[in-house]
């Protein structure tokens, strides 16, 4: 398969000039936007690029949420050969100054006024980004800076370049060869500065390519595309795909609206984190908590049904006469309409990735008729690796090798990986490069896990993550504190969640409280709380969070390889883990390693066996200012449970 | 960024206002440039709702005249003063509550709408294409003010903050060349105080409207406005900038109290 990103665009526009390509949501109206009419957005700003100095092998950042013309301006540089970088638009200034010294970024193209302060806050620290182009010229009428100017500007340029040499664009598109780079995406990375991971036209489409065939993905696809651009997950949906089959991204109006949105579009292909599943289930309990007896009856049974009947269903297993019928009759009254209001009527195939799923959550949206599936993959691997095929779902699996894949686990429990869609290496990090990618060809992905007995890839934690107890009761147990996190967030109650253990006698963790969760929680039993430090303190709120500790260690005891990871002391903390504190990527996973080291005083205290222990936080607001909080935290003991390892 | 403002576009000369024997305002005199932002300020019951209901029509002061754009008026009702391209928004929210964002927001369009009742009642022909004219503006307005969210959430269900918003909304929905804005910031925490600083700057900015806001909180009056007029039991105590009026001493003495 040789071909571009450029020319499948410029095929589609060909082929179907007048079948929707993108469709944003504006003035409370969705427009659309062709193939024929991005094809000649994207021509122009091409032509405008090329007026303003974009060359071949140049970077060209791109920074915003998912709007057509930003996905126009990284066609349009592809064109070129120059080479786009999504950046997160979440991040705060001071993240951008890496990637863009890195690469040398000398062009930028921003979403807003919010993203063209940022940058320009970074002048003096990046001499070498000349030019800022934005797409919504809102609040920037009076700003004057050099190098800066709105996307029009641009193309207007362009229509003047293109008037001149008329045929410049289609010799571009012409000269690109399938094995140049693509795109780059800068890994948000749990320790260390990030990593740009090169991707070619070839790894992106190679892999996408293996993904439609293996969900039978058409042209007639919607998606939604709300998540960050500069996420592999979200651009291999909304970008990679979307041009391998030619179906319609939507764009939400805002970020505000997307649940909107959802409902509006009916996606029939979507993909998001397990977080943003968790997070429209809670919705969906909150409103069932203040609904009429009746309806709560009726939601209860039907879901207890569900529970029951709506998996094998899911699975194509037979269930008995009546319990079909009657399922049928819940679909009715409750799944249809439960699957309307969060906006899934239309799901064909749906994905979740990035973290592990908890099984009560997985089970609910396939028990109400939602196909959702896991998937494993990573930026290096351009996402798509193994995959759920339709009828074999499971919560504790991320399925089975795909195309092209071929997977083996290394001595030390390591998966190894080699793929078509392999990285074309770190950009100017040879030594990270041959880390993970050995000289036949494997890619080492860190995670460490094994092939179970029906082909299904499944996953403990990071490998270099995975420790040992060292002394005590259970010492030279196996320690795997991701796993161990995870099952505590699986709890409703539980936001995040952070053990320790490795080489120490026993495990003790962190604790993040759920606001929403526990907040009503709260208010349900009349008790009263000033924000959410003095929540995380309620004695009431510890017994919650310890019988979630104690179910885990239950848990945890059934497991021959793991039973020694049981939590025996645990605080919940005063404030909640954040991004823009350092605490979690920013794709929302814990850094362990920073977090130790922040809240040294608080570890000693677990393992000390202090009682309580007053701590002082920085914390650093949306807006660049810091504040400090303060608490006194209290460490408590939870029950473990004797391990099944000598009895079986 | 320095600002550049045009002529005087309101001058208010010697007005006085009095409720029976109460005087609410004696002889006040100041003016409004286009395109900036002008604050009065002053104390409870210093005069300043008054001041503004005898710009928009409300009340009819005893004595001084208004002139707008050079044309001096004495006695006006407040559809005239509309119909002139001056909005308002309330102190105490007058939102229309059972309704939609869009359909408050779409009363204020009600001037430009040229079908009679009638026509609007059948909906039909050229009303029906006005209405469809007039929503386009209306959206563009909650995109501007950002309340995407709430497009078709009756108004009495959302939070304050967001109800203030609305108000702004209907008011810009009118296109106003001058926009009095009655205590916008009234009754919010910081973060709304924020926004709405925010959206009356842009306001300002983006469609070049004049400004009289009316503001107690002192912090948010100095931060936006390019000249403030001070009031204190009826009568003008101070006229500037910010910092002049900050460093008044009867400013001073009239929020803070003297000593003797």
């Amino acid at each position: 398969m040789q071909t571009t990103f450029p020319r499948l665009m410029l095929q589609h526009a060909a082929e179907r000039p007048q079948a929707p390509a993108l469709r944003e949501k504006e003035y409370g109206i969705w427009q659309t936007l062709t193939w024929g009419a991005l094809a000649l957005i994207v021509r122009e700003l091409a032509a405008g690029f090329a007026t303003a100095g974009v060359r071949r092998g140049q970077h060209v950042v791109v920074v915003g949420s998912n709007r057509p013309r930003l996905s126009a301006c990284m066609l349009a540089a592809q064109a070129l050969g120059a080479v786009p970088i999504p950046l997160y638009q979440d991040a705060v200034a001071a993240e951008f100054v890496f990637p863009i010294n890195n690469a040398e970024v000398a062009f930028a193209v921003v979403e807003d006024q919010e993203q063209v302060d940022k940058l320009l806050e970074l002048r003096e620290q990046c001499p070498g980004l000349a030019r800022i182009w934005y797409d919504d010229p809102r609040g920037l009428r009076n700003y004057s800076e050099a190098g800066l100017a709105s996307l029009d500007a641009l193309i207007k340029a362009g229509r003047d370049h293109e008037r001149q040499h008329p045929g410049y664009f289609d010799a571009q598109v012409a000269e690109a060869d399938p094995h140049d780079v693509a795109a780059m995406f800068f890994t948000s990375g749990t320790t260390g500065n990030p990593k740009g991971v090169v991707h070619t036209h070839f790894t992106l489409l190679d892999r996408a390519n293996a993904g439609k065939a293996f969900d039978k993905l058409t042209e007639r696809e919607d998606v939604l595309a709300y998540l960050p651009p500069a996420w592999i997950g979200q651009n291999i949906f909304s970008y990679a795909q979307w041009l391998a089959c030619g179906y319609v991204v939507n764009c939400p109006e805002s970020a505000s609206t997307v649940t909107i949105d959802l409902k509006e579009i009916g996606p029939t292909y979507y993909f998001a984190p397990p977080r943003i599943f968790e997070g429209l289930l809670t919705t969906v309990m909150i409103r069932m908590e203040d609904a009429g007896r009746v309806k709560k009856w009726l939601f209860d049974h039907f879901m207890a049904l569900a529970r029951r009947v709506g998996p094998a269903l899911m699975d194509g297993k037979p269930v008995s006469a009546f319990d079909g019928l009657h399922y049928r009759l819940g679909d009715l009254c409750i799944y249809g309409p439960l699957r309307n209001t969060l906006g899934f009527s239309r799901v064909r195939v749906a994905y979740t990735a990035g973290e592990a799923i908890g099984p009560d959550l997985f089970t609910f949206y396939r028990s109400i008729g939602i196909n959702l599936k896991q998937l494993y993959g990573s930026t290096e691997t351009a996402v798509f690796v193994c995959l759920q095929p339709d009828n074999e779902a499971r919560a504790d699996t991320v399925g089975v090798p795909i195309d092209g894949v071929e997977i083996k686990v290394a001595d030390g429990g390591e998966i190894l990986v080699k793929s078509p869609g392999l990285l074309k290496e770190y950009y100017k990090n040879a030594a990270a490069t041959a880390e993970v990618l050995d000289a036949s060809g494997w890619y080492h992905t860190g995670d460490a896990g094994f092939i179970d007995a029906g082909g299904h890839l499944k996953i403990i934690d990071r490998a270099k993550d995975v420790g040992r107890i060292v002394g005590g009761a259970n010492d030279g147990a196996m320690f795997a504190p991701k796993y161990v996190e995870n099952k505590l967030k699986f709890f409703p109650y539980v936001k995040e969640a952070v053990a320790f253990g490795d080489r120490r006698e026993k495990v003790c963790a962190f604790v993040n409280i759920d606001m929403e969760a526990v907040g009503n929680w709260a208010e349900k039993r009349n008790l009263p709380y000033g924000g959410y430090t003095d929540l995380a303190q309620k004695p009431e709120v510890y017994e919650l969070v310890r019988d979630c500790v104690e179910k885990v260690n239950a848990d945890l005891a059934a497991d021959q390889m793991l039973a020694g990871s049981q939590i025996s002391r645990f605080l919940v903390l005063h404030k909640e883990l954040d991004a823009d504190d350092g605490e979690l990527t920013r794709t929302r996973k814990v850094r362990r390693g920073f977090i130790a080291e922040r809240y040294q005083v608080l570890v000693d205290a677990l393992y000390g066996g202090k009682v309580s222990q007053y701590i002082e936080t920085q914390v650093r607001f949306e807006d660049g200012r810091a504040g400090m909080v303060a608490a006194d935290l209290k460490i408590v003991d939870a029950k473990t449970y004797p391990g099944m390892r000598r009895a079986a | 960024m320095s600002r550049q403002f045009g002529e005087v576009i309101l001058e208010v000369a010697n007005i006085s206002l009095s409720f029976g024997g109460v005087r609410a305002l004696t002889d006040i005199s100041f003016n409004v440039r286009e395109h900036e932002i002008r604050a009065i300020i002053g104390p409870n019951g210093a005069g300043k709702s008054s001041m503004l209901n005898c710009i928009n029509g409300v009340y009819q002061p005893q004595q001084g005249t208004i002139a707008f754009r050079g044309k001096t008026f004495r006695h006006m009702n407040s559809r005239q003063v509309a119909e002139m391209g001056v909005a308002r928004t309330f102190q105490s929210l007058a939102l229309f509550k059972g309704m939609s964002v869009i359909d408050n927001i779409m009363t204020g369009r009600n001037l430009k709408m040229k079908c009679n009742l009638f026509q609007q009642a059948l909906h039909w022909g050229p009303s029906r294409r006005e209405e469809s004219e007039q929503r386009q503006f209306v959206e563009h307005i909650i995109d501007f003010l950002e309340i995407q969210p709430y497009r078709k959430t009756p108004v009495g269900k959302m939070p304050y903050g967001l109800q203030k918003r609305v108000d702004l909304g209907r008011a810009l929905a009118m296109e106003p060349k001058v926009l009095l804005l009655d205590e916008p910031m009234a009754g919010m925490n910081v973060e709304e105080k924020q926004d709405m600083s925010r959206f009356i700057l842009d306001v300002n900015d983006e469609f070049g409207t004049t400004i009289v806001l009316i503001e107690h909180d002192m912090s948010v009056v100095m931060d936006i406005s390019d000249r403030v007029v001070v009031l204190d039991y009826g009568k003008k105590i101070g006229d500037g900038t910010p910092d002049e009026v900050r460093s008044n001493p009867d400013v001073i003495s009239a929020y803070l109290g003297t000593t003797h």
